[in-house]
Parts: structure tokens; C-alpha cells; sequence
């Protein structure tokens, strides 16, 4: 999230310039006495408040009672519905968790920090690279033994998803949410238009949309990460699920023709995309969907959240459309949100035990109901609560042959943010220099991924 | 407020009688001796401040410089990799130069237009003036907002889609993208900047505006001067300290420009700076430590040339 | 340099004209009109953005999203102040920042006040030396410090008493420690030379009457120092109150963080609703322009003064 500046000097002083003699007069003994005193004070004052400040938070050191939980869902939605979750389990366990919820984009930005300092026993991260990174920096627990209690409750897909690179478990999953293409159902019955299966029908959809007034496809990417998706899709449907995720670990080549030939592709359709796209955000976006001026978004589940609770039963998604015979729509992006144990972690059994209640399918189901758009990963959840629109995700997921978490979870951090997200933008500003655009990704790529 | 009377050996105006006093009278006025308890209490307080200086500011400072040479993500092993890093950040890091380039006109931008508008104001709300208590402090007032507030009226302005501005100018069809387009957004980001700088250097200016003489001011309109002619003959010259002043605030300002960049797009596509290029790099998920170091010691080293100028003068001003 | 010896005796003439002036109602010239019509246009454009601001975080989202934030409403709400309140938990991150900002602005204004009173005052030798280190050490970009500092903060080991976490981490004495090192720079170098304008006559009085270097600190230079202290209390609230960097790498505990994050808790992870943004902003920039306009008189008032101090 945002650090501000810190510290900036300040003016230096509208006080400065009585230079020129002009003084103040004296100050009364009385003032003077208030002014030693709370000069006094001063010096005191932050030993008594850190003091008072830091006594509700003992640490999760008073026995095996007591786990710590830290949390990034500060949306006020997620974070009731995962407190319900706890409890849930402090009630069947008869132990208490704590809860240390830190805003969504600070917990993330922070996180080398905080596993490195004083983590809590049980935190919430996603699965992918990402996830392996920490692993192999010794800064989660190993698992395995809470999957070997539990792993039969997820498909093979998940546990390869929280496996790192040393073949042991971190992770257990929570729910996900896949990326597809979404469109409003009156729209296209209005219309007469048809969820395309290949790129040629798509192609040919977007040229109906513009000719009836519409704008084909929404797009915005002045966050930077959105764009992020269409990359994915377009990489995994023209190349294979294989080769983008070497691709994501530095093992394949950007100037490769293979990478060239999914930024030509996109080229191809960027005109059928909202201009200005860098100077947009996802919402704006997502609301000239829900206005009816765009056809179609391809984003993650969450685009719901734009939509009045009225409108969402109209929204519908297609699969991104088969380019390659070869790939066709077998892989599904698809990021997995979950939980780890922090290695430094006060009250490890305690943990793993939290940790196995989590990977339930009445936990996961407990936190859905307030969470219409996203999908239990466990195959025993109970999909009859779902909306219709659940329901297709799940079907979308479920039977998927490879799912992959998105390119900020799936590479390293340090290439992404640094890296893809400049490219990516100077790519929608300028998509006519591919040649100059995947080498430089190459480059730098080049001195990331030997570090 | 030139650095000359910071001298030790400076002569602040005061008059040479101190004879009655029974004080040597040509000692200059240096280092009286300190009494055995004014020595204890100047090492516990002066020390203190200097220590908690030096270790939370200059150490941390040196430390950075040192990891500036190496490859660390912040949580394994440090690798020592030689000046590679500023290799990289010259050659194969797309966003420095603009970065750059972008630093150095802000400080043209606040230097040639925010600071003497500033000062502008500053002179025209000296006057006797009803309401100006008003003025000044609806002009200071956008100082004192927070960066979410400030990113928030960025975007409510400048909006593509959404935005006031598009909307007072009436474009629909193709609407500016003012935050989006890389060749313009910086310009607008300016004009927020110039928003904010206004106010800060005219309450400076004022203050200094405050103590100028007005006798001169008088005299001067006696002999036939205009007013611009008096003020920049009569009022301008005094306030020389002040400029001294207004000059390094601009160009901290200017140097570590972070705020408004972040809260709009995080410092991308077009609004790239070196304060964001080094956040980007150490303090985000990211790490790249070493290599964030590494931008943040040439910020450091820019900054330096101006201490070092700055300094030159002082000494230069000081009558050894 | 004549002007300081000036000004006193001519601030004192003038303060002496003051009624005569006051007294003196002609009409206003045309050009004082245009002044003020151009200075009224000028204020009005400035407030513009804030009042968008205002105006937006007193709309439903639903309506700005669709008609923009330039039109005109259709609703009007205080929805969104009630729910930042409910929401946001302002009272408790308030606390915190309080907790971290009387005491850094507090001990920033007595430390280098007492150092720029060595530097200017005492003159003592490297005095020159002193005010470089610590001015420059302001100029510093703060993203040069924050790994070693974090690095730093963990290995330094506190008592229960001082710090839950054990460490300088996480904690607030850490932050209260990091803002003051930071700010004392750049009020040394103002104060030292406010002081330096102090004629001497003033501590040499004391000094005959044999005070000591701290009571001539104390009680006579300080409070002659009172519009700096005061426009340095102002700005040092402010840009503390307004720091998010420090505590966003030296803090892990949610419930410890200052006010700043609790604008960050109205962001959603994936959609934030900008309009409850706004007000929560409005909310949280409230204490700073209170702090600016309680303080204002006293140095912008003080300057004006002239009164006499030989």
C-alpha cells in the first residue's frame, strides 16, 4: 500500500524570519512552569504509553491455548466472515485465537518484514510462487503432516499448488476464484450474441459489438496487475500451460518467437479494447460493463463486487476462447487464497491444529456465505448454497486440466512488480515495438532470476 | 538569514560597549567557559541528540551505501556483487531515466513557477488587507492533507472517464486521459504539486515580508518609486536569507517528490521518480534490496551535491 | 544589517501608528477591489478540489460512478461519515497516532532546541560541524534508512515494560525514536537560526546573574523562541500525523498502527469505494488544519509583534 512520504522537512519555518529583530515577548512564570512540566511529561510519556499501549498484546507464549492468527481480510465483509470462522473453531477446540488484521495491501507489502520479526502462528497468503518463495527462505513451517490428515480432501491440482520446491507442503488452500471472460446476460440475449469458442469467433463477436455501438472489450490497467490476465490466458492458450509456467520461472526465453507471438496476437485485438486503458482503474472499467457500454471484461470473479445485489444474477462469464487446437481451454487461471504457518510461530501445535480445522469443508462454506464471489476448494463443500454463477466457477475450476495462480503469484515479486508492470503498460501504450519490448523483459529478466 | 551569522566568529549587531560588563572586551564572543555543571548538562542533552542522530539516521545511512554493493533479497544470504547494480540500474532499467528526467523538472517546475508564485502571493497578502488571514490560510491549507486525500482529488479531477475537469471541458468522445497518457500526466501532477508548494513558500515569504523595514518601503515611495520598483530594490534584497531558505526547501521538495505520484498510479507510465523507483524496490514485496540501495544512493548523492554547495557557500560567506 | 538594528524601533513605531491606520476608513481604491476580487478567485480556486472532495464523499458511489463527480446530485448523504466512523475504528487508530505524535513533536522541539541553543547561543566550537550533520542528515530520501533501520530495530532488545514485542520493533518507542532522529535535523536548522537573531544583551544579562547554560535555555531563550516553536509544532504534527512509511515497515501489530492506515482499512482489497474514501479522509485530515488554526496566531500573529526585546 501506499507509504507516504515520512518526514518530510518542514517549511523551515514561517518562524524563521522575525530575523530582523521583531521578537515575542516573555513568556509568564506560569507558562513556563506548564512548559517544564510538560517537558517533563514528555520524557515520561512514551515509556507509560508504549507500556499501556503494549499490554493487550501478550503473545500467543501463555501455553497451548492461545494460537495467533494474522490476517490481510480488512474488508469489513471478509474480516466478519472470518472471525465467524474462528470462532467457529475456538468454540469445537475450546482455545482462542487472536486475531491481527492488518489492511490487505500493508500485510502484503510487508510481508518479508513481518515473517522475518514477530509473525503470528498462522497467516493468510496465497499458493504459487509466491507461497514457495517464503518456503524455501525457511520462513514457513513444513505442513505435510496437516495434509497427510487432510489431503484427501483436495484434488491433485491443489496439492501440487501447495507443495514447494522441496516436494513438502506449506500451504492449505481456502477458495479461489477463476478469471474468465464476463458478460451480462440481457446484453447478449438483446442482442443475439453467443459466448465465442475460438479466437476467430471472438474476433468476430468484438466486430458485431463495435458495429452496434458498443465497446467490445472493458480494460483497464492503471493498477498495473490486470493486464496481467489477458498476458496469462493469451500465453497459455497459444503456447501451453508448460510453457508459461518455465516462462514465469525464467526458464524460457521472452524473445522467444513463442512470447512474440502472444503480444502480436494481442496487438490484434487491442483495438477492440477501451482506450486509455493506463489511466483506468478495474472498477472504472468494471462499471462500463454494468452500464452496458462494454460487451465483455475478462477479470476474476471479484468483478462481481460492481454489481448491484439486482444485477448480479445477470452477470455470466465465458471461458477465454481456444487459440491453439493443440491447448485448447484445458488450463484456467484460477488464484488460490489460503493459509501457512510462520516458521518463527510461538505455538506450532497449536497452529497445525487451526490449520486442519481450516481445510474443512464447513469452515471454507462458513466464510462463503458472505462471499458470493468465490469458490471452496475442498470437494466435499456443499456446492447446493451456490448461486448460479458459483456454481459455473466451480464447474469452470473443477474441471480444468491445469490451473495457474496469475503472473504476480506465479513469478517471483521482484520481476513482477518491478518488471512486468512497466512492460506491460508501455506495451498497451505503445504495442507496435514488440522486438524492443521483450528484449528488455529479457534483459532484466536476465539479472533477477540469477540472484 | 545568511549562514554568516551562524559563524562562530560572526558580529551579530550588538554594540562594542561590553567594557562596563568587566569583560575582556575584543574576545570574541566564542566558547565562554562552561561551568562544571553546565558541561554535564550540555554532554547528557547535546549528546543524546547527537547520538540518537547518528545511529538512527547516519547509521542506517551507511549501511545502505555498503548494501548498495550487493544482491539481497532481506531474507537469505548477502551476495557481494561490485558496482553491477548501478550497472543495471544505468543501462537496463527502464523506468530511471524518465525518473530522472522527471525529478529534475520538477525541480525546474517548482523552482521557475511554484516558488515565485509563492512569493506572488506572499507580497500581495502583505498589505493591509480584510479577509487576508482568510486568504492565507485557505492558500496554506492544501499543506496540510495526507496523501490519501490528495490522491483521492487527483483522481476526482483528473478522471478520464469520471473526472471534473473532463467534464467542465466537455470532451466526451475522446476525453483526455490525463493520468493516463505518459506524455501529459506529469503536467497535471504538477499543477496538483504547484497546488500544494504555493502555500508552503508564501507563508514563508510572509513571515520574512513581515519584518522587512517599512520605513525603507516609505522612503523609497518618497523618492518616486513604484511599487514593483520598490520591491525589487527595497523589499528583495532583504529578504536574501529567506531565499536561501525557500531554495532548499524547493529543492528537498523537489528531491524527494514521492506523495502524489504513489497515491495516483504508484509512480508508472509517465510518473516515474526516484523516491518510488527506491520504494518499488526495497520496501514492497519486491526486495530487491541491494538494487533499491543502489537508486537510493544516487538520489543520496544528488542530494549531497546541493549540501555540498550549500555548504561551500557558508564557508565561503564566513569572515575567518 | 542595519535593518536589524532597525526594524525593532521601527516595528514599535509602527505598532504605535496602528489606531492612527485603524482609524483611517476611506474608501477602498479600485485597485485594492481588483486585488481582492483576483485574491477571492485565487482562494476560491484553491478550496475547489477540497470542496470536490467534500461534495463527492456526500454521494452514494452508485451515482458518482455512473454521472461522474462533476454533476449534479440526486442524493445527498452522510452515509458514508457514519460508516467511517463504524468501520474504520478511527477512535482507536487516532490513540495510536496520538501516541506516537505528542511525544516525537514534544522531544523533537526540546532536543533541538537545546542543540540549536549550543550551536547559536553557547557558540560552542564545531558548532558549524554540529548544524551540517544534523541538516543534512534531514535531506536524506527516508526510503535510504528503512532496511537497516528494520534490521536494526529487531536486534534491539527491550523490557516487557517498554515494548510488548520485546524488541524495537513493533513497538511505539521505536517510531516515536525514528521520528524524532529525522525531525531534529531539519529544527536545528531553523531554530539555530531563529536564535542566532536573539540580540545577546538578553543571556548575558543572565549569565551575570549566574545562571546556568540550561536555566539560560530554559527561561530566557526558549521562550523567545516561541513563533518558531510554534510553526515547528504545527508542521511537525502534521507531517508526523501524516506518515505512513515508518510504521508501515517498523510495525506488524494491526491494532498498533497509526491513522493513516486506517484510511488503508476503507480500501477494499479488490473494489474500494473512493467516495467513503473521501470522507474518511476529511475525517482524518481534520486534527491537522485544528492544529494549524489554533497555532496560526502565534507565528504568524507573533512576527508581526515587533516589540521591542533590547
Amino acid at each position: 500500500m501506499v507509504p507516504s512520504s515520512a518526514g518530510r522537512s518542514p517549511a523551515p519555518s514561517r518562524v524563521g524570519f522575525s530575523l530582523f529583530g521583531a521578537g515575542s515577548p516573555a513568556l509568564s512564570r506560569r507558562t513556563l512552569m506548564r512548559g517544564t512540566a510538560l517537558g517533563a511529561g514528555a520524557l515520561a510519556l512514551p515509556a507509560a504509553l508504549a507500556a499501556c499501549g503494549g499490554d493487550d498484546d501478550k503473545g500467543s507464549d501463555s501455553g497451548s491455548k492461545e494460537v495467533s492468527f494474522g490476517s490481510n481480510y480488512s474488508d469489513p465483509v471478509p474480516k466478519t466472515a472470518m472471525e465467524s470462522v474462528l470462532k467457529g473453531y475456538e468454540s469445537k477446540a475450546s482455545k482462542t485465537v487472536k486475531i491481527n488484521t492488518v489492511d490487505h495491501n500493508t500485510f502484503q507489502e510487508n510481508i518479508n518484514r513481518y515473517l522475518q520479526g514477530t509473525p503470528d502462528d498462522v497467516f493468510t497468503w496465497f499458493a504459487g510462487y509466491r507461497m514457495q518463495f517464503f518456503a524455501s527462505q525457511s520462513l514457513a513451517a513444513d505442513i505435510s503432516d496437516v495434509w497427510s490428515a487432510v489431503g484427501s480432501g483436495f484434488t491433485d491440482a491443489l496439492k501440487k499448488a501447495s507443495t514447494g520446491e522441496d516436494g513438502k507442503q506449506y500451504f492449505v488452500p481456502f477458495y479461489y476464484y477463476p478469471w474468465a471472460v464476463f458478460y451480462r446476460k440481457s446484453v447478449f440475449q438483446q442482442r443475439g450474441y453467443t459466448p465465442p469458442k475460438t479466437l476467430d469467433e471472438f474476433k468476430a463477436l468484438c466486430e458485431k459489438m463495435k458495429t452496434d455501438g458498443l465497446n467490445p472489450i472493458a480494460f483497464a490497467d492503471k493498477d498495473g496487475w490486470p493486464a496481467m490476465g489477458t498476458f496469462d490466458y493469451l500465453n497459455m492458450r497459444i503456447n501451453g500451460y508448460d510453457f508459461h509456467v518455465k516462462l514465469m520461472a525464467g526458464k524460457e526465453s521472452w524473445t522467444s518467437s513463442q512470447v512474440k507471438q502472444v503480444f502480436d496476437t494481442w496487438r490484434g485485438l487491442l483495438p477492440y479494447h477501451q482506450p486509455g486503458a493506463n489511466g483506468r482503474t478495474w472498477q472504472e472499467a468494471a462499471q462500463s460493463l454494468v452500464a452496458k457500454q462494454s460487451g465483455m471484461y475478462l477479470l476474476g470473479a471479484f468483478v462481481g463486487e460492481q454489481f448491484t445485489d439486482a444485477d448480479r444474477a445477470d452477470l455470466d462469464f465465458f471461458a477465454f476462447p481456444e487459440i491453439n487446437s493443440q491447448y485448447k481451454q484445458d488450463a484456467v487461471e484460477a488464484p488460490i487464497d489460503g493459509f501457512m504457518v510462520s516458521k518463527k510461530a510461538k505455538n506450532t501445535s497449536g497452529a497445525k491444529d487451526l490449520m486442519k480445522y481450516l481445510a474443512t469443508p464447513d469452515a471454507e462454506l462458513l466464510f462463503l456465505k458472505s462471499s458470493p464471489n468465490n469458490v471452496a476448494t475442498h470437494k466435499d463443500a456443499d456446492t447446493s448454497g451456490y448461486s448460479q454463477l458459483q456454481k459455473k466457477c466451480a464447474e469452470l475450476v473443477g474441471g480444468a486440466k491445469q490451473v495457474s495462480q496469475f503472473l504476480d503469484r506465479d513469478t517471483r515479486p521482484d520481476f513482477a512488480s518491478t518488471v512486468m508492470i512497466p512492460s506491460l503498460q508501455s506495451f498497451i501504450n505503445n504495442p507496435n515495438d514488440v522486438d524492443g519490448l521483450v528484449k528488455s523483459i529479457e534483459d532484466q529478466k536476465k539479472t533477477i532470476f540469477t540472484t | 538569514m545568511a549562514m554568516s551569522d551562524l559563524a562562530p566568529t560572526g558580529t551579530p549587531a550588538t554594540p562594542p560597549e561590553s567594557g562596563p560588563r568587566g569583560r575582556r572586551p575584543r574576545r570574541p564572543r566564542r566558547s565562554r567557559r562552561l561551568a562544571g555543571r553546565d558541561v554535564v548538562v550540555v554532554a547528557v542533552l547535546l549528546g543524546l541528540a547527537v547520538v540518537i542522530d547518528i545511529a538512527f539516521i547516519w547509521g542506517p545511512t551507511i549501511a545502505s551505501v555498503v548494501l548498495s554493493f550487493s544482491s539481497w533479497n532481506g531474507v537469505g544470504d548477502i551476495t557481494w556483487v561490485g558496482g553491477q547494480n548501478y550497472d543495471n540500474i544505468v543501462n537496463n532499467y527502464p523506468p530511471f531515466w524518465p525518473a530522472l528526467r522527471h525529478n529534475l523538472l520538477w525541480l525546474a517546475f517548482l523552482g521557475l513557477v511554484a516558488t515565485p508564485l509563492g512569493l506572488f502571493f506572499a507580497v500581495l497578502l502583505d498589505k493591509e488587507l480584510r479577509f487576508s488571514r482568510f486568504y492565507q490560510s485557505v492558500i496554506y491549507m492544501p499543506v496540510v492533507l495526507s496523501l490519501a486525500i490528495v490522491g483521492f482529488i487527483a483522481q476526482l479531477v483528473y478522471s478520464r472517464d469520471y473526472g471534473a475537469l473532463n467534464s467542465i471541458l466537455g470532451r466526451t468522445s475522446h476525453p483526455t486521459d490525463w493520468l493516463g497518457d505518459p506524455n501529459i500526466n506529469i503536467w497535471a501532477v504538477l499543477a496538483a504539486v504547484g497546488w500544494k508548494h504555493i502555500g508552503y513558500v508564501m507563508i514563508l515569504y510572509l513571515a520574512g515580508l513581515k519584518a522587512v523595514d517599512p520605513s525603507l518601503k516609505e522612503s523609497a515611495a518618497i523618492d518616486g518609486a513604484n511599487e514593483f520598483q520598490t520591491f525589487w530594490r527595497v523589499t528583495f534584497p532583504t529578504l536574501r536569507p529567506i531565499n536561501i531558505i525557500v531554495l532548499v526547501i524547493t529543492v528537498i521538495e523537489a528531491l524527494r517528490a514521492f506523495d502524489i505520484v504513489y497515491a495516483i498510479n504508484r509512480g508508472r507510465n509517465g510518473l516515474e521518480l526516484l523516491s518510488v523507483l527506491v520504494t518499488d524496490n526495497i520496501i514492497g514485496e519486491a526486495s530487491r534490496i541491494g538494487f533499491g540501495s543502489a537508486i537510493a544512493v544516487i538520489l543520496l548523492v544528488i542530494s549531497l551535491g546541493f549540501i555540498v554547495t550549500y555548504l561551500v557557500r557558508i564557508l565561503r560567506e564566513e569572515p575567518r | 544589517m542595519s535593518v536589524e538594528e532597525r526594524a525593532p524601533a521601527a516595528a514599535a513605531a509602527r505598532s504605535a501608528e496602528q489606531p492612527v491606520v485603524k482609524r483611517r476608513r476611506r474608501p477602498p481604491r479600485p485597485a485594492r477591489i481588483v486585488l481582492h476580487v483576483f485574491l477571492m478567485v485565487a482562494a476560491l480556486g484553491f478550496l475547489a478540489p477540497l470542496a470536490l472532495a467534500v461534495y463527492a464523499s456526500l454521494r452514494p458511489y452508485a451515482e458518482t460512478a455512473q454521472r461522474g463527480y462533476f454533476s449534479l446530485p440526486h442524493k445527498l448523504t452522510l452515509h458514508y461519515y457514519v460508516q467511517v466512523f463504524e468501520q474504520a475504528d478511527l477512535p482507536k487508530y487516532f490513540l495510536n497516532t496520538m501516541y506516537i505524535a505528542i511525544p516525537a513533536v514534544i522531544l523533537t522541539l526540546f532536543l533541538s532546541s537545546f542543540v540549536a541553543f549550543c550551536i547559536a547561543r553557547l557558540k560552542m566550537r564545531g558548532g558549524i560541524l554540529l548544524l551540517v550533520i544534523f541538516t543534512a542528515g534531514n535531506l536524506l530520501p527516508p526510503q535510504v534508512l528503512v532496511t537497516p533501520l528494520y534490521q536494526m530495530y529487531k536486534s534491539i532488545p527491550l523490557p516487557e515494560s517498554l515494548s510488548s514485542s520485546l524488541t524495537l520493533y513493533d513497538s511505539y518507542l521505536g517510531l516515536v525514536a525514528i521520528h524524532v532522529a529525522f525531525q531534529v535535523g531539519f529544527c536545528v536548522f531553523v531554530l539555530a537560526n531563529y536564535m542566532r537573531t536573539i540580540p545577546d544583551e538578553i543571556t548575558e544579562a543572565a549569565v551575570v546573574d549566574g545562571a546556568g547554560a540550561f536555566r539560560q535555555y530554559w527561561q530566557v531563550t526558549l521562550p523567545l523562541c516561541r513563533p518558531a516553536l510554534a510553526a515547528l509544532a504545527t508542521l511537525e504534527f502534521t507531517w508526523i500525523y501524516n506518515d505512513f512509511l515508518y510504521a508501515l515497515v517498523l510495525m506488524s501489530t494491526g491494532d498498533k498502527l497509526p491513522i493513516t492506515s486506517a484510511l488503508n482499512n476503507l480500501r477494499g482489497q479488490f473494489f474500494t469505494d473512493y467516495n467513503l474514501l473521501a470522507a474518511g479522509s476529511v475525517v482524518v485530515a481534520l486534527p491537522t488544519v485544528l492544529v494549524f488554526l489554533l497555532l496560526q496566531r502565534h507565528f504568524i500573529a507573533g512576527l508581526t509583534l515587533g516589540a521591542n526585546k533590547g
